[in-house]
């Protein structure tokens, strides 16, 4: 049937193919042109690439957005590939034990329980974000739990700083980890498992040698699913971080809203992409390799 | 030794569920508190529902959010499903890997660059072509039917992949004409994922702040933005009221979406 089609299928690929080339791929090209372009006081606020001069055409395009953060404080994109890294390994230690009891749940249960993990995912991150505020403030409820059983003295320090958006990053992006692990987790073929058992080895050595590696292709995606996303995050770091905590996302969005400086924000985004290229190739691969399989 | 174990995976389903839901529920919790503060608890309340209630920015936004939500969801799901369908039943055409790799990036992709390359596409397209004429719900509506195309394509394909072709096979050879298997056979089998699709395209969109900040207009506030705006200022329970009818709302229609879904599977299932 699908080889009959010919040219037909076209008609299918084509709508969803020329919107996000025109949505998706072509504003990627326009970020790229006015990263090269300069800030300027008109409408919009950035300088044309080309003018019109007394030779003819004049070039106006300039590295110097890039210069001027590489020169400047570098701080905020060691610190998002920093944070992303932490808060990918801790997803992944909370979220494994998690996933593999799920998968090891009696199978009436399993569909309810994931239901649970997902649907978080469906209600708005930051409304997920503001119930941390009330939880970690000087005068919230952690704090208050914590002096009540006589714990601490006075109010600590548990929001805005990195403690609280590590925190809130793990929060928001644990189901992205769990998902991809219990899909690894729940093919596994038990029989391998008891096989070992039977022949004597501690579950520790049948996790190592058996569990673990044949679990990896969920490790690597939901790496990938929380440490993309993670890296240009916005509104952890806005709401829950200090104003000392920059991220990439922090940056880009203040350059752009509050300093008005769109050809600075698009050469943020930029090297943001260039961030993000390795691994979004790496997670096209994997996507591609499973549906070979 | 087993025993051991059992008890280590409840342990874990118990830790990691409230992790997930702790936050929520007191926010919930709050919600109904008769106190200002946000931590002090004064008796139950429905005060803060009536504050809500009365204030015409959060309604005004609401409705532009709901606007942009139905309209995004459902140009998100005609696209997602040619996508799907392409992309799971043609293996092989010219520009395949351009076309995978379009789908899956908008998912995992910062929103901050979506929000930012769109926004400079329409500034861009609107010196050169006069279009858009203004920014507002119609440039809000094109961002968000982009990525949740991209994520009702994912439902579509993986359902397509568990479909049985043997019934679209059995239609064309009793004489059923392609178009025809098409719309009686193949959607009508696939119809969980168009369902689930269209509320997660919705739901994404009821929940964007980051895309909506750079590509709407000053006339098109919608919820996430007005609700941003008031918690930089601060915690106030008419935000936590807020978010308990959001919540209440997604609920809902999630929980909705699954047991029509489980219903529909389990009919099949007797059925085959």
């Amino acid at each position: 049937m699908t080889r009959t089609f010919g040219w037909r299928r076209w008609l299918l690929i084509g709508p969803p193919f020329v919107w996000l080339l025109v949505f998706f791929l072509l504003p990627l090209a326009v970020v790229a042109a006015i990263s090269l372009s300069q800030s300027a006081d008109t409408i919009p606020p950035y300088a044309p690439l080309v003018t019109h001069g007394p030779q003819g055409l004049e070039n106006q395009a300039t590295l110097a957005n890039y210069r001027e953060i590489a020169e400047g404080d570098v701080h905020a994109y060691a610190n998002s590939l920093g944070f992303a890294a932490v808060a990918t390994a801790l997803c992944l230690s909370i979220g494994y034990p998690i996933a593999f009891a799920i998968a090891r749940a009696p199978k009436a249960w399993r569909n309810p329980l994931l239901f649970f993990v997902i649907l978080p995912f469906w209600t708005s991150l930051l409304i997920r974000v503001y119930a941390w505020i009330a939880i970690l403030q000087p005068t919230g409820l952690l704090n208050r739990a914590l002096a009540g059983l006589g714990l601490i003295d006075g109010p600590i320090l548990l929001i805005y700083n990195d403690f609280s958006v590590v925190l809130g990053l793990v929060y928001a992006y644990l189901p992205f980890m769990i998902l991809p692990l219990y899909g690894s987790l729940s093919q596994l073929d038990e029989t391998l498992v008891e096989a070992a058992a039977d022949l004597g080895a501690r579950p520790a050595l049948v996790f190592r040698d058996i569990v673990l590696p044949l679990s990896l292709p969920g490790v690597v995606a939901g790496g990938l699913l929380v440490f993309i996303p993670a890296i240009g995050e916005f509104v952890i770091p806005d709401l829950l971080g200090g104003p000392g905590t920059l991220m990439v996302g922090k940056v880009l969005w203040q350059e752009f809203f509050d300093n008005v400086d769109w050809p600075a924000a698009a050469a943020v985004a930029m090297i943001l992409v260039a961030f993000l290229t390795a691994p979004l190739l790496l997670a096209q691969r994997l996507v591609e390799r499973r549906e070979a399989t | 030794m087993s025993k051991r174990i059992t008890v280590f995976r409840g342990a874990a389903l118990a830790l990691g569920f409230g992790f997930l839901y702790l936050p929520i529920a007191l926010l919930v919790a709050y919600s109904f508190n008769a106190s200002r503060l946000v931590a002090v608890w004064g008796g139950w309340s429905l005060h803060w529902y009536g504050a809500l209630y009365a204030d015409d920015k959060f309604r005004g936004a609401a409705l532009n959010s709901l606007k942009i939500g139905v309209m995004a969801a459902s140009l998100a799901l005609a696209l997602g499903v040619c996508a799907g369908f392409a992309i799971e039943r043609f293996t092989r055409f010219r520009l395949r890997l351009v076309f995978s790799f379009m789908l899956m990036a908008p998912l995992v992709v910062p929103e901050v660059i979506l929000g930012l390359s769109l926004l400079l596409l329409f500034v861009a397209s609107q010196a050169w072509l006069g279009w858009p004429a203004s920014r507002g719900l119609l440039t809000v509506t094109i961002a968000h039917a982009t990525f949740g195309s991209c994520f009702v394509a994912v439902l579509v394909r993986a359902q397509l992949a568990g479909f049985d072709r043997a019934l679209e096979e059995a239609a064309l050879d009793l004489g059923a004409r392609p178009f025809t298997v098409l719309l009686r056979v193949t959607l009508p089998g696939i119809s969980p994922a168009l369902v689930s699709g269209w509320l997660l395209a919705f739901t994404l969109s009821l929940d964007d702040l980051v895309v909506a900040s750079f590509v709407s207009g000053p006339s098109a506030t919608t919820l996430p933005m007005a609700v941003y705006s008031s918690v930089r200022i601060g915690v106030t329970p008419e935000i936590n009221a807020l978010a308990t009818v959001f919540l209440g709302v997604v609920f809902v229609l999630v929980a909705l979406a699954f047991s029509l879904i489980a219903r529909q599977e389990r009919r099949r299932l007797a059925g085959g």
